[in-house]
């Protein structure tokens, strides 16, 4: 499958190859009893890009991710998903729908091993059930071994062999973000949410997970929405950025055109560079 | 020297995947199928088939069945005896009333009732957590034990509630001797003991515990929490039933209602805290542990207290043993003896050059 | 209709040592977030050692069996040990589980639960003893008289005690320094300590409060049906009054308790009779059960949001 989606998204040599809008939000409003947390908001991701939200702290940044894949549900809005608008939707439906994400503080599994955590992030792609599991043999260990075979791809892609048989709650922090990533990526998603997957990492580790972004990006062509506050990263790799403030949208562009927008500079003025 | 991994290679997935990755585990197993399987028959007493070991492989099932609930799918439930309740009065009824039933058939039917009731009283674990769960799983406690006292047509109209265990028949062959009793208890619970086993390293285990360890994070990658809880109060609820039939067929004989009590819930959970909460082994080794330990104790004090013990005095000494090794445990080895199993081991592989 | 208003009046007055019980729960919940199992055994633990004590004292003392003075001393050298019980729980059991799991606080606390119940019956022996307070649990004469209702007055009198309690631990909590420390670590252990509140000392406290309130739970409730091990399961009955009224609410505790009381008493008159009686005994649970799917963060609970 994953060749396969590399094959698909066949890549020309500039790079990558931004494609139709897959994700449409329209005037989104979220509350908390009387609390705004975000006030018509609305902005669009298009396929293959890597699109950034970034803004200070409590802007909105994790709520706009929680919206994306139905954690909250937006009081005002319409959100559509490949054209199609989406009502209710709940964290699973948007899973079967091909989003995957990671969180800002890591909600990995952790009394399960490296492997059975990746392995659960395939959980959508098993198809034998409760009776066939009890027996384990027949069609629930063959696809117990298909299912391994991806995950050790994906432990190959990210570097993480020597840990697999480890519970995650004995790695240290930077390896958890990277088990976490894994785990969103056996999903093969097509939306990828990061929540802040470089915060609190040293520079050689913000540099790894940088550089398995854009692996990820370019390899498998998956759409990718991130929050990060290390402008640095967000600068250099985003296609295009979202500037959020107290719940509001005040600048989207590219990088550079947001980076010279008045109104993010003063909300940021001393707070970046 | 004897315990190592090493030239031990894993050439696929499939070899990778067996419960007892290392050799000499396996051996070791076998070893320990073929003691329990032939030589315990063949050499235990009466008192010990009848007494320790029926009782002990019956509650490591129910142990079992609560470590799937709270252990693995990180539901507390303090209503595993009116689960095994259920599938004792549930295995009465079905071999009472229907001609012909096969025993195996009945305690499954036994289960599967106990399973039912399971998913009923689990279904409050869709909106609570915790200890509010626990209180839900009270209700089942005490409401099941009340339904079976209140209609006598479960126990089929006997006057104390108590119903007496029709004879154990499997192909013609009566199981009447502890010796075969034993047999038999023996092979359903190794037997469900691997299934437990398949399932736990299973797409199904895996979306417990994920529900356990974090369950917003478990809805997010597409796993269903009121369906993975709802299956785990099902098997678990369907392996506290068996366990109950049994109870009744191969251990007690006659059971009443009231038998499934309060304290025995207690009891089973002790037995997954000391054995090792989120361990197959450890249900095992912990009901070992709570069935031997109030006999060892009256042994002990028998031999040094005489007839000047005072009444009582056992009793209440097995509840602050109980309780006191409770706090111990969760203090100082959450895992319980699994885990100090598990460590034994781990220091066993390097043994004799620790360095 | 006489007979309705007997029993709802019987209901709501027991339902007062129910709210009693599920006080000390509450105490013990807002400050350390710990689901204390063992209050029920703590109400038990009361009793006996008080019934104990009282046997044990005139003997010791030669002060005359049955008088004031001895029950002041026993009363007295009880809450001395329910202190101590107190403060060697925070020791022992909370303080070397402090950020575990909740659930992990909950086992420990059943385990907790059957340690005391072990110590104390292996002290002072496990038969039921009787308890007399010098109320007679008789109708009130002139209710009796003028509206045909049998209202207890020993009910009367526990109520009334137990009002008594409940404002003085409201003042207590509202008025003293302790009390607001209290609250703080109530409301953020994290932020209480950091700014000098002494969180174990807190906790001491309050396990000892919890231990007074089972105290005189304790005192009502043997005096009532006899000091017995059965006690601990009437203390069970404290559980879905949480759930009623929440976990973290002290009116909640009382409304609950008055809810319980009341319903399971009217539950038992009217719809006993059609499924053979006896429902007292689960019947709150399963009350509390759908309240739960209703409202689960009960009465006056807060509502809690998930964040990621």
């Amino acid at each position: 499958m994953m060749n396969e989606m590399a094959q698909t998204a066949t890549l020309p040599e500039s790079g990558r190859r931004i494609g139709e809008v897959i994700l449409d939000l329209k005037n989104i409003s979220l509350r908390f009893g009387g609390v705004k947390a975000l006030t018509d908001i609305s902005f669009d991701v298009r396929e293959h890009e890597i699109r950034s939200i970034i803004g200070p702290n409590g802007a909105g940044k994790s709520s706009m991710l929680n919206v994306m894949n139905g954690v909250y549900h937006p009081q005002e809005g319409t959100i559509l998903f490949r054209g199609e608008p989406r009502q209710q939707m709940d964290p699973h439906m948007a899973a079967t729908q091909g989003i995957a994400r990671t969180f800002q503080n890591i909600a990995l599994f952790k009394g399960m091993s490296v492997l059975d955590n990746i392995m659960t992030g395939r959980n959508l792609k098993m198809k034998t059930n409760l009776f066939q599991h009890a027996l384990f043999w027949g069609a629930a260990q063959r696809e117990e071994i298909e299912h391994r075979k991806k995950v050790e791809e994906v432990i190959d892609f990210l570097e993480i062999q020597s840990i697999r048989k480890t519970p995650v709650g004995r790695l240290p922090y930077g390896l958890q973000k990277r088990v976490e990533l894994a785990r969103a990526l056996a999903a093969e998603p097509t939306l990828l949410l990061l929540d802040e997957p470089m915060a609190g990492m040293n520079v050689e580790e913000k540099q790894d997970m940088c550089r398995f972004i854009l692996d990820v990006n370019d390899q498998f062509g998956t759409t990718i929405v991130l929050i990060e506050h290390d402008m640095g990263v967000v600068m250099d790799i985003s296609d295009r950025v979202v500037v959020l403030d107290y719940g509001k949208k005040i600048g989207d562009g590219t990088p550079d055109e947001v980076k010279n927008d008045p109104d993010v500079i003063a909300a940021y003025l001393g707070a970046s560079h | 020297m004897l315990y190592r991994e090493a030239g031990q290679f894993k050439a696929s997935y499939e070899e990778d995947q067996q419960i007892f990755p290392i050799r000499q585990d396996r051996v070791g197993m076998a070893v320990l199928l073929a003691f329990f399987f032939l030589a315990v028959p063949m050499f235990a007493s009466q008192y010990w088939l009848q007494a320790i070991l029926i009782p002990v492989l019956i509650f490591s099932l129910a142990a079992i069945g609560l470590n799937i609930l709270t252990g693995y799918a990180g539901q507390l439930s303090l209503g595993s005896a009116a689960f095994m309740a259920v599938g004792a009065f549930g295995a009465y009824n079905f071999m009472l009333r229907i001609d012909g039933m096969p025993f195996l058939l009945g305690i499954v039917l036994g289960g599967l009732s106990a399973a039912l009731v399971g998913v009923a009283f689990g279904l409050p674990s869709l909106r609570i957590k915790g200890f509010y769960l626990a209180v839900a799983t009270l209700a089942a406690q005490f409401f099941i034990v009340w339904a079976l006292v209140k209609f006598p047509w479960f126990s089929n109209y006997s006057s104390s509630g108590v119903i007496s265990a029709q004879e154990i028949q499997i192909l013609g062959y009566a199981f009447t001797t502890p010796e075969s009793k034993y047999l038999l208890t023996l092979a359903v619970v190794t037997v469900f003991a691997l299934v437990a086993k398949n399932l736990v390293r299973s797409t199904t285990g895996r979306r417990w515990m994920a529900v356990r360890d974090m369950d917003v994070a478990a809805e997010v990658i597409g796993i269903r929490p009121m369906r993975a809880k709802l299956s785990a109060f099902a098997v678990s609820s369907f392996y506290c039933g068996v366990a109950g039939a049994l109870y009744a067929y191969t251990y007690l004989g006659t059971v009443e209602p009231e038998g499934f009590n309060l304290d025995l819930s207690f009891k089973i959970l002790f037995m997954i805290i000391i054995g090792g909460v989120g361990s197959i082994l450890g249900s095992f080794l912990g009901a070992a542990f709570i069935v031997l330990l109030p006999i060892l104790l009256n042994v002990v004090m028998h031999s040094t207290l005489g007839s000047a013990m005072p009444p009582g005095l056992g009793s209440n000494l097995e509840l602050i043993i109980f309780g006191g090794l409770i706090i111990f445990f969760l203090i100082v080895e959450p895992h319980g003896l699994a885990r100090l199993w598990q460590l034994g081991k781990d220091k066993l592989r390097l043994w004799p050059f620790p360095h | 209709m006489g007979f309705f208003f007997e029993v709802l009046i019987g209901g709501l007055l027991s339902g007062v040592l129910y709210s009693l019980v599920a006080l000390g729960f509450v105490l013990i919940y807002k400050a350390s977030g710990v689901f204390n199992f063992a209050q029920g055994a703590m109400v038990f633990f009361a009793a006996l050692t008080f019934v104990g004590f009282m046997e044990v004292l005139p003997g010791w003392t030669g002060l005359e069996a049955g008088s004031r003075a001895v029950f002041w001393f026993a009363f007295v050298l009880s809450l001395g040990a329910m202190v101590v019980l107190g403060v060697l729980t925070e020791r022992v059991v909370l303080r070397p589980l402090v950020n575990q799991p909740h659930i992990t606080l909950f086992m420990a606390t059943i385990g907790l639960t059957f340690l005391i119940e072990g110590i104390v019956q292996a002290i002072w022996g496990s038969h039921v003893r009787g308890l007399d307070l010098g109320i007679t649990d008789e109708p009130i004469e002139w209710i009796l008289d003028s509206a045909d209702i049998i209202v207890s007055k020993f009910d009367v009198f526990a109520a009334t005690l137990a009002g008594v309690l409940v404002a003085s631990l409201a003042l207590f909590f509202q008025y003293t320094k302790v009390g607001r420390a209290l609250r703080a670590v109530a409301d953020d252990h994290q932020a209480a300590l950091s700014i000098g509140i002494p969180l174990q000392h807190i906790w001491a406290i309050v396990w000892s409060v919890a231990g007074f309130v089972a105290l005189v739970a304790g005192l009502i409730w043997g005096a009532r049906s006899g000091v017995q091990f059965a006690l601990t399961f009437t203390a069970l009955k404290a559980l879905p009054v949480l759930i009623l009224g929440g976990f973290t609410s002290v009116p909640g505790a009382i409304v609950g308790g008055l809810i319980i009381g009341a319903s399971e008493k009217l539950a038992e008159v009217y719809l006993g009779p059609f499924v053979g009686g006896g429902i007292e005994g689960w019947f709150p649970y399963v009350l509390a059960l759908l309240f739960l799917l209703v409202r689960p963060e009960g009465l006056f609970g807060e509502k809690h949001i998930d964040r990621v």
